[in-house]
Formats: C-alpha cells, sequence, structure tokens
C-alpha cells in the first residue's frame, strides 16, 4: 500500500492485522493508542462462535419480540434449531423426539474449515462416530438434580498425550434438508461484512462474493459423505475428485443473473432483501455484548445458505474469513476486499464520513438504515430503497477514483 | 385464408378440427369460412399457426428454380458438395479405425443390469468415470480449419500475381460476403442512437431512459406469445428474466406433452443402446465443459441432452438444407447392401472436440430436460449445424471465415499484414471462436446477449463481425508482437469483453 511501511518485531505499530489468537493473548495487556487501527473487537467470539451466536440471536429475538411483537420478531428465524452441548442437551433430545427422522448436524464451537462436523439421523449414530474419529470417549452420568445423564465428549490433543483431555463444546442444529440446487449439488455463499463501529453500528457490505458448490450430487442417502454436505472448499479440497483448477466457485454475480433468469428479478430481489436482514439483525443481536472500542474494525465472512423456497438461512459468521485464493479470479476478489477494506478504515483520513459507498463496499447501516437515494436518510420517490448491492456490478476502481480523485490510491 | 403447411413434422395439430365442430354444433356451410377465421382468432390457434408458419419461413431456404436438382436446396455450388463430401469420408474413415483398433461395435444393446444402472444414475451420469483415454475425438475444429484452406473453386482462374489488392487470407474461395455498409444496413438496431442491452442497462444509466421500457415492451409481446415480434424484440437484447421464454417463443418450442413423450423415449433409447458415441460424448464433456469455470455445474444435463441428441432420428430433416449428408453404416456382414443400411449415429452428427459447448450456454436458461433439449436441438438445426458444413451458405462457416478476413484486411490492412508477416493468419486464432458460436470464451451473460442478436437476425454473420471488432479492440497489443504464440497471448483471455460496446464501435463509430 503506497505510503505504509511495514513495522519490524518491537517497532511500534499504527495498523494490526493480527489472528485471533493474538489477540487474545495481548489486548488486554498491551497499551493502543488513539489512532491505531486492528482487525479485532475484543470479544468477537459473540458473534463468531456457534454457541454464542445462537444464545444472543435468541435473546434478541426475544427482545424484539416483546417491544415490537410476533411478526417482527419472526423476522429472526434466519438461525435453523441450535443447541449447545452438552448444556442443553434434554432441551436438544426433546426437540429431536419430537420429530423423528430429521437429520441434524453436530458442529465443534470452536473449529472451522469444516473439521469435526457430522450428521446424523439417530442418537446412537453420535457413538458410531466418536468410536471412529476420537481416542477417548467416557460417558459420564451424572446425578445432577434429575438425574440426567450427560455426554462428556471428551477429545485427545493431535497425536502424544493420552491422557491430556479438553472438553468440547458442540452446537447441534437441524440440518437444512432442501437445499436449493444447482446442476445436481449443493452449495452456500460467502458474503463479506465490515463493521467499523458497534456503537453506532456502522456496517458495510461488499458487493462481490462467492457460490462454493459441493463437488457431489446431493443426496440424503450418504450423510456419512461429508464431501456431499459440507461446502467448505477445505473440505472439498481433500475430495477424491477434486480438481484444483475447477475451483467450484461461481461468483454472486453469476448466481444473482441464474436465479434471475429462473425465477424473475421479483423473487430474486426478495432473497436478497432476506439476506440483508440476516446481516443486519445478526450485527444487531450481539451490537450491546460487543465490547466498543473506535480503535477495532472487523471484517466477517458471513455463510448463508438458500434453501428450495428461496429463503436464505443464516449457517455461520467467520471473524477471520480465509484469504487464501483458489484461483486468480478468487485472489483477485481478496486482494481488493482487503484495498477497500483499508480504504474504509481510512487511516489516511481521506474520508469526510458521508459517503455511502467506497469501493465495493456499500453502506447499509448507520445508526439505521441507509437508502440508495441521494442523501444519507434520504427517499427515493417516497420509496426506501435499500443500499445494497450484493451480486451486482461491481466497478470499484471508477468509484475510488471519483471519490479520491487522482490522489495516489 | 390460404394454408400452405405441407411439411410441418414438428407441429401436428390433428385436433383442430375436432375442437371446431365440439365447439360449433351449428356451423353453417355458408359461414363456414368466416366461423372458422373467428374461431382460429379466438381460441390462440390463429396465433399459433402464425408461429408455426414463421417458424418453418425461418429454417427452410427459399424455394429455388423448378427445375433446379434436391442437391441444389442442400448446396447449389458442385465444388462445395464435393468437397463436403471428402471431408464427410474422412470423418467416417477416422470413427471405423477408431473402432477397428479399439474393438468396440458403433452400436450394441446394453445388458439388463447395465440397463438399469443407468436408469438408476440418469441424473448423476457425471459421476461415472469411465475410461476414457483409449478415446480420442473424431476431429477439433483446427483440423476442419485445414479442410476449408485448401477449398478452391475450380471454374475460377486467378492468374493475378498475389498483390494487396487480392484477398491475403486463408480461404481462398469467392464467395460474396458483406461490406461493413450492408452490415450495418442488416444491423440497423444495433445503432449508436438505439438502445440496446449490454449497453443501456449499465449502472451509469438511469433505467428510465431504456431499460424499463423495453422490459415493459417484452412482456408484452410475451403475453401476445408473437414469434415474428419477439424475433424482431430480441435484436435490442433480452432481459435476463425474460430470456428463457422469447428464445422458446422465436424458436416455437412449447412442451406440449407429446414433446415430453418424445424425449422421453430417447431417453429409453439411450438406456437400451450404447453407441460408440457415447464415449465421445462423454470424452468432450469432461474435457470442455467439466473444466469451464461456470459450466462445470452443468455436467449432467449436458449427458443427459447429448446422448439423447444422437439417437434423435428427426434431427435428420435437416439435412434436407444442410450440405452434409448422414453417414452411413452398415449392419455386419451385409456391406453395400442399401436394405441394412442405417444411419450412424441416429441423428447422423458426429460430434467433434468442444460440440458440448453448443448446450452449456443454454443451460443457463433452460432447466426441464426435454425442455433444455428441444430449445437445444432446435437451435442445432437452425444454426450450429452450418459452423461445421462446408457450404456456401451466408451463414456457412466458409463465409463467415471470408466475411471475418475481408473485414479485418479492409479495415485493418495494417494490422492484417503485420499478423500475416510474422505468421500469425489471424483466422487461425479466431476461427475457434466462430466454430464454437463463441461459446466458452465469453463470459456467459455477454454470450447470451450475442446470442439474442443470433435469433433475432437469424444468421451467424454477427460471430465474424465480433471476431473482427476483437482484433480491434486488442490492435495496439497486437501490432507489437512478433510470434503465433504472442498473437494467441494476447487473444487467449476475452472473458473481460463486453460484446455490444464492441460491436457498435465496430460498424457505427469507427471512420472506415
Amino acid at each position: 500500500r503506497p505510503g505504509w511501511q511495514q513495522a519490524r518485531n518491537e517497532e511500534e505499530w499504527d495498523f494490526l492485522w493480527c489472528d485471533v489468537s493474538w489477540l487474545r493473548e495481548n489486548f488486554d495487556h498491551v497499551y493502543l493508542e488513539e489512532h491505531v487501527r486492528i482487525c479485532h473487537f475484543r470479544n468477537h467470539y459473540e458473534l463468531s462462535r456457534k454457541n454464542y451466536l445462537v444464545k444472543n440471536l435468541k435473546r434478541f429475538r426475544k427482545q424484539l419480540e416483546r417491544e415490537a411483537g410476533k411478526l417482527e420478531a419472526a423476522r429472526c428465524d434466519f438461525f435453523p434449531k441450535t443447541f449447545e452441548l452438552p448444556l442443553e442437551y434434554h432441551l436438544f433430545v426433546e426437540e429431536f423426539r419430537k420429530k423423528p427422522g430429521t437429520t441434524w448436524i453436530m458442529k465443534p464451537v470452536g473449529r472451522s474449515q469444516g473439521k469435526g462436523i457430522f450428521l446424523f439421523r439417530k442418537l446412537k449414530d453420535i457413538f458410531d462416530w466418536k468410536m471412529v474419529s476420537m481416542t477417548v470417549f467416557s460417558i459420564v452420568s451424572l446425578d445432577l438434580q434429575r438425574q440426567v445423564s450427560i455426554f462428556s465428549f471428551v477429545t485427545s490433543s493431535s497425536c502424544t498425550q493420552k491422557d491430556e483431555t479438553q472438553i468440547e463444546t458442540y452446537v447441534v442444529q437441524r440440518y437444512i434438508e432442501n437445499p436449493y440446487l444447482i446442476g445436481g449439488r449443493k452449495f452456500d455463499l460467502r458474503v463479506y461484512i465490515l463493521v467499523t463501529s458497534y456503537s453506532p453500528l456502522k456496517a458495510w457490505l461488499y458487493r462481490d462474493g462467492f457460490a462454493r458448490f459441493s463437488s457431489m450430487r446431493f443426496t440424503l442417502n450418504s450423510i456419512d459423505d461429508h464431501y456431499v454436505h459440507l461446502t467448505n472448499v477445505a473440505v472439498q479440497k481433500t475430495a477424491p475428485d477434486y480438481d484444483p483448477e475447477k475451483g467450484c466457485k461461481w461468483m454472486i454475480q453469476q448466481l444473482r443473473q441464474y436465479l434471475t433468469a429462473r425465477h424473475g428479478t421479483g423473487l430474486v430481489e426478495v432473497l436478497f432483501a432476506d439476506m440483508d436482514n440476516i446481516f443486519i439483525k445478526s450485527l444487531q443481536s450481539v451490537q450491546k455484548v460487543i465490547i466498543s472500542d473506535k480503535r477495532c474494525f472487523e471484517l466477517y465472512g458471513y455463510d448463508i445458505l438458500i434453501d428450495r423456497d428461496l429463503k436464505p438461512w443464516l449457517l455461520e459468521v467467520n471473524a477471520s474469513p480465509s484469504l487464501a485464493a483458489s484461483s486468480q479470479e478468487d485472489y483477485e476478489l481478496k486482494c481488493h476486499l482487503l484495498e477497500d477494506t483499508l480504504h474504509v478504515v481510512d487511516m489516511e483520513g481521506r474520508l469526510t464520513g458521508k459517503e455511502k459507498r467506497v469501493g465495493g463496499f456499500d453502506l447499509i447501516w448507520n445508526d439505521g438504515p441507509v437508502s440508495r437515494g441521494g442523501n444519507l436518510g434520504a427517499l427515493v420517490n417516497g420509496n426506501f430503497v435499500a443500499n445494497t448491492h450484493l451480486g451486482c456490478f461491481n466497478d470499484r476502481k471508477k468509484q475510488l477514483k471519483e471519490l479520491f480523485g487522482n490522489l495516489p490510491a | 385464408m390460404k394454408l400452405e403447411c405441407k411439411s410441418q413434422p414438428r407441429h401436428p395439430h390433428p385436433s383442430l378440427i375436432t375442437q371446431i365442430s365440439l365447439h360449433n354444433p351449428e356451423i353453417k356451410l355458408e359461414s363456414l369460412k368466416e366461423d372458422i377465421k373467428d374461431f382460429l382468432k379466438t381460441s390462440g390457434w390463429e396465433k399459433k399457426l402464425q408461429n408455426a408458419v414463421y417458424s418453418e419461413l425461418n429454417v427452410f431456404p427459399s424455394p429455388c428454380h423448378p427445375a433446379a436438382p434436391p442437391e441444389h436446396m442442400k448446396e447449389p455450388l458442385a465444388y462445395m458438395r464435393k468437397a463436403q463430401g471428402s471431408w464427410e469420408k474422412r470423418i467416417l474413415k477416422s470413427l471405423n479405425s477408431m473402432c477397428t483398433e479399439l474393438s468396440i461395435p458403433l452400436a450394441q444393446k446394453r445388458p439388463a443390469s447395465e440397463q438399469k444402472e443407468l436408469l438408476n444414475k440418469w441424473n448423476e451420469m457425471g459421476t461415472d468415470e469411465p475410461d476414457l483415454s483409449l478415446f480420442r475425438p473424431v476431429y477439433a475444429p483446427k483440423d476442419f480449419l485445414e479442410v476449408l484452406m485448401n477449398l478452391r473453386n475450380p471454374n475460377y482462374e486467378n492468374g493475378e500475381q498475389l498483390s494487396f489488392r487480392n484477398h491475403l487470407g486463408l480461404i481462398q474461395v469467392p464467395l460474396k460476403v458483406k461490406d461493413i455498409p450492408e452490415l450495418k444496413e442488416d444491423f440497423s438496431e444495433l445503432d449508436l442512437n438505439v438502445g440496446q442491452l449490454g449497453i443501456d442497462d449499465s449502472a451509469q444509466v438511469p433505467p428510465e431512459f431504456f431499460e424499463n421500457e423495453h422490459v415493459r415492451i417484452g412482456q408484452k409481446v410475451l403475453a401476445e406469445q408473437d414469434s415474428a415480434a419477439a424475433q424482431q424484440y430480441v435484436r435490442q437484447g433480452c432481459p435476463t428474466a425474460l430470456r428463457a421464454d422469447l428464445w422458446a417463443l422465436i424458436l416455437n418450442i412449447s412442451n406440449q406433452p407429446e414433446d415430453i413423450l418424445y424425449y422421453e423415449q430417447l431417453k429409453s433409447n439411450v438406456i437400451q443402446h450404447d453407441l460408440l458415441v457415447d464415449s465421445l460424448i462423454y470424452k468432450d464433456v469432461k474435457l470442455t465443459a467439466s473444466n469451464d469455470d461456470y459450466y462445470f455445474v452443468f455436467e449432467d444435463y449436458l449427458y443427459q441432452v447429448l446422448l439423447c441428441f444422437s439417437r434423435d432420428t428427426s434431427v435428420l430433416e435437416h439435412f434436407a438444407y444442410s450440405s452434409a449428408t448422414p453417414p452411413k453404416s452398415y449392419i455386419r456382414g451385409k456391406l453395400g447392401i442399401e436394405e441394412y443400411a442405417v444411419f450412424y449415429p441416429p441423428n447422423g452428427v458426429i460430434p467433434f472436440h468442444g460440440f458440448s459447448m453448443y448446450v452449456a450456454p443454454l443451460c443457463f436458461l433452460y432447466h426441464e430436460p426435454s425442455k433444455l433439449y428441444q430449445i437445444f436441438r432446435e437451435m442445432y438445426v437452425r444454426f450450429f449445424f452450418r459452423l461445421h458444413s462446408i457450404s456456401s451458405h451466408p451463414s456457412g462457416i466458409v463465409s463467415l471465415c471470408l466475411l471475418f478476413e475481408t473485414l479485418l484486411q479492409t479495415h485493418l490492412p495494417q494490422l492484417f499484414y503485420h499478423l500475416r508477416e510474422i505468421g500469425a493468419q489471424p483466422l487461425r486464432i479466431s476461427f475457434k471462436w466462430m466454430v464454437r458460436a463463441f461459446s466458452g470464451y465469453l463470459a456467459t451473460d455477454q454470450l447470451l446477449l450475442l446470442w439474442d442478436r443470433i435469433l433475432g437476425y437469424n444468421s451467424l454473420e454477427i460471430l465474424a463481425v465480433l471476431a473482427a471488432a476483437v482484433f480491434a479492440f486488442r490492435a495496439v497489443n497486437l501490432m507489437e508482437v512478433t510470434s503465433l504464440a504472442a498473437a494467441e497471448a494476447v487473444l487467449a483471455d476475452l472473458s473481460t469483453l463486453k460484446v455490444m460496446p464492441l460491436l457498435q464501435i465496430f460498424l457505427f463509430a469507427t471512420v472506415t
């Protein structure tokens, strides 16, 4: 980046792109000056860890129901029914028994890239899977108040220490059995949201994103087959017929065109508006718990799944979305994404604060909805049209030139 | 009202008379003619008949001289017919020798267990991994180009010395091709002052200027179900949401129950018999579409369409107006005996390397296999077949090549001469684009805008114009290259090109 210098190890730095473990270790102990910027919020895990996200969403939903009624609260129903284990085990079993035959998916809260995830329909399958993949497993029946037996999931760390065990928290979630398929394949969307402040809430949506396809055809018959059901590129990369040239990815523009050709503009606009709703509501649900710090910003990778009724579901939010590239197109997307993130963070102090668009980022929430029309918050023809352009044409270079004039980038 | 619908193989209307008598029990003989006319109007049949007739007019060539023999409808020039015949012999020889080498019969019945397996796997044939290493495509576009380069009209004596005023390209046959003024007239809807999708729907242009009105007209055309109006409309481009229906209207595809039944019948033919050609199709799909960043998703659809296509004998009808002749094969042991001759493959079309790319873009628009199939079949018998047969038709590949070279030599002589000098004849690079109608080379949305115009103008000439426009666009870089490989590199990636501005500038905004 022009005019920037990489700081060496012990020097002072103004801008830090760190990973979450550094943050955990150092944030509370390091003095940070006013002007520095760091790429994570102190307790980002409220959004990015699956069990916390569920908790926050459930709480927010209750609050909305109290304040605004059932209809408004129903707008939060974009998260499939989820329970935390072992804590909510009995609640889960109750729900599980209500609807026999549905498929559930078990995900470890702390891991990413598809590790440790499996599907099941019968409770005994949980045990089977454990036998295969974990070396230590014990059922601990605790004689608690109601003599409920709790399964304690223990894992052993990588190879040697047999005695070292950690209790791992899982979430179990109702599996979406009717995903939208293209060419018989399941896919999910990766969308990027940049939050520069939580109080007040200011969020930007990147126009580009991609759809990740499973390399196998979708069928509910083979729930053991990770390659069918998990669409993370990391999992797909190990599939037997993975062809690195293939990429298994479509840009969101392509997806939007395909869906428009198939369902017409009306339904597709509703779908994308529902996705906007997911972004806003999820951020609002953690707004009050995230420790606000004007030096922090965060780029989230949202994973969305669309079902056959064109309803979008939130799968998870990543606070450290993968920036590795799987193809030339992917590389360009991620480079531009990072560049524009830095433009928005604006360490150079070039923005006025009134911008609704910077490069590929559109401002979607500024302590209130942002409309597409002239000034911040003004209406277009008396109707509110949201300032979101996911999957639309991204002429970021041109826009950046307009914005910054001909200053050196 | 005079209806001459003698040849209507694809559009039977058996129920018309029954419908009339059912609805009008008191038909009076005196007013019979009027009654029928009214009935046709009110029931919508008039529109359907109009569309059917219009469709036939588009496809069949205008009647020629009554004394002309039937070959003339296929191809009036004798030397072209001869060249096509020898090319076909070569292809067939190649196919037969592959057959002998691999000891695989051209066709055989599948054992029952295999049939069952295939039926189960019908929707995911892409997961099959047959050993295709021994199969080679029967031919590739560059082999075909060699043949076209050697085409000569024996009646044409060009004794003059090769000078700049002569044609310096690879194609050396004296066919008449259009020049830019004629093209401007033909493609007048692409003019600078006419609204276009692909230009006037971009983010900077407010939709009130053109886009909204254009969409509204499109919806009206669909409501009226008028083929001719649709064909005129798509010259300015199709809105994404309306494209599938508009193309179906122009091609007169309605996916009636009998069409679905026909497709199911073809499917059962595929299940019952295995053709050598199937392996060629598999190989082609795996080599081309499966490796494409965007079309890989549709792999299964491609098998479902192409395997059925090769068994579809109704395709044989297009040979009446194509210069090609379907290859014949003989039942084992009965070589030469006409009663034992069959067309092979049953549809008479031997696929070549890249053939599956004709189908891939259509998967973006159509999702029911039978409708996708019919659209592809109709596109093939109207347009695509001309891209790999030798004929003098203005939309035939020979004319397109000549048109391309002439446009380039006339309007960018310096570039043409330079490329020729460094051994990079432009046609060597653009040939593969035109043979595939640019499928796989352009971004999908741009390709669909281009194919909108192919349908709208009922001609493939736009492919040659676009090829020339691409060269014009990259002329500056091309002037600096010094080898064929470097020229190929400059033109390797067309995925960022915007088709409509290129065409508009080349035709209407270049100082000639």
